[in-house]
């Protein structure tokens, strides 16, 4: 049960939005922003792989599976690829450029102090720019903060693997600043039993 | 030194914020609603929320510049200093402890905030909304320490930097400078 008083029809972040719209707008502008709109070299697939990964290192099931399922959809609709870089970015088949940001974003998630001039050289070594290695860090430290804010107010979290490739395919093709749909909790309730 | 080329006037995050604008509006403008938009708590109480969040993740340009703020509006160091040092004994409301304890687990990890935290905190007379910021002030300083941190963005030259930093914080708040940040040059600059 969430720890404060929040709307039943929608999961995760999406009730803490609900609660509080005026924070909700910079939050979702912000990722939109990191995840979604054009960027130079990173595509929002790997993008969305780098926020699915420091999600599944919280151990923050909503993040974790919204961001897989919208990864999926940015990559041809490849789950087998979001499975193997959750289980080990080294011997994902991704490029050497995004194994070395995903090493980066762990250390950031671990703490912002555990990113070594090492890290950052070996990542460039692969080819990475600034903007990517900027981009990485602040995907990673948000991530951290979207983690938290779901966790720490134990929003509602289903289990439900087809709600979140539907939500995935909405965000994936709409991007962050459009209405999400209503969940009828009570359906998912009593068939997630 | 940072891991990317920053501005080199422009230390700890606002390097940063400058050097991807649009990425640093929307936590601009985060900062801004939670913590001086209209809220049951002082600015003095968020801000040590803030504190106690870099405090624990050992961000020192962080807890020194909120630390600063903090002794800005209430005109003193004690109350700080003793968050920083422990919770249970600190000159502040029984409130006020439980929200600063919902902070520091939040900032640690989500799901360390257990129902008996949430429920120490109410029982002291914190509102939904009241622990709702708390918890996203605790997660949006969670990622201003990394971030800052992480890109390894260096501290100020002179201490005397945080005075001038906590005034722009008390008086003019999160918002970029209309202006920019050119003029801190000269004042930054090595005499």
């Amino acid at each position: 049960m969430p720890h404060i008083n929040l709307p039943q029809e929608f999961p995760g972040i999406r009730s803490l939005f609900m609660f509080r719209p005026e924070t909700a707008a910079p939050l979702n502008a912000l990722v939109q922003t990191m995840l979604h709109n054009p960027h130079p070299t990173l595509s929002a697939g790997e993008r969305e792989l780098i926020a699915t990964y420091v999600s599944r290192l919280n151990v923050c099931k909503y993040c974790c599976n919204i961001h897989g399922a919208i990864a999926q959809h940015h990559l041809d609709n490849n789950a087998e690829l979001v499975r193997q870089v959750l289980a080990n970015p080294e011997t994902a088949p991704i490029s050497d450029k995004l194994k070395a940001l995903l090493k980066i974003a762990a250390k950031v998630q671990s703490g912002g102090k555990k990113v070594t001039e090492g890290d950052v050289a070996f990542a460039r070594a692969e080819g990475a720019t600034d903007i990517e290695i900027h981009d990485t860090v602040l995907i990673a430290a948000a991530f951290c903060m979207y983690n938290r804010y779901v966790d720490g107010l134990a929003t509602w979290q289903p289990d439900d693997a087809a709600l979140y490739d539907k939500m995935g395919e909405q965000r994936a093709r709409e991007g962050y600043l459009t209405a999400p749909f209503k969940v009828n909790r009570t359906e998912e309730v009593s068939s997630g039993g | 030194m940072p891991h990317i080329e920053l501005e080199a006037h422009l230390p700890g995050i606002t390097g940063l914020l400058e050097y991807r604008k649009d990425t640093g509006e929307p936590i601009r403008v985060l900062t801004q609603i939670i913590l001086r938009g209209p809220s049951t708590l002082t600015e003095a109480e968020r801000e040590l929320l803030a504190t106690v969040v870099s405090h624990g993740n050992e961000c020192r340009f962080c807890t020194t510049a909120h630390a600063a703020t903090v002794d800005l509006l209430l005109g003193e160091s004690e109350t700080s200093e003793r968050v920083k040092a422990d919770i249970a004994t600190a000159p502040v409301s029984e409130k006020m402890k439980a929200l600063l304890t919902i902070a520091a687990l939040t900032g640690k990890s989500g799901r360390l905030v257990t129902p008996e935290v949430i429920a120490k905190a109410k029982a002291e007379g914190a509102t939904d909304l009241e622990i709702h910021d708390t918890v996203l002030i605790a997660a949006l300083f969670s990622l201003y320490n990394r971030y800052v941190d992480g890109m390894a963005t260096a501290m100020p030259e002179d201490n005397s930097y945080f005075n001038v930093l906590a005034d722009r914080l008390v008086n003019h708040g999160y918002s970029r400078l209309p202006q920019g940040y050119d003029h801190l040059k000269k004042q930054n600059a090595k005499p």
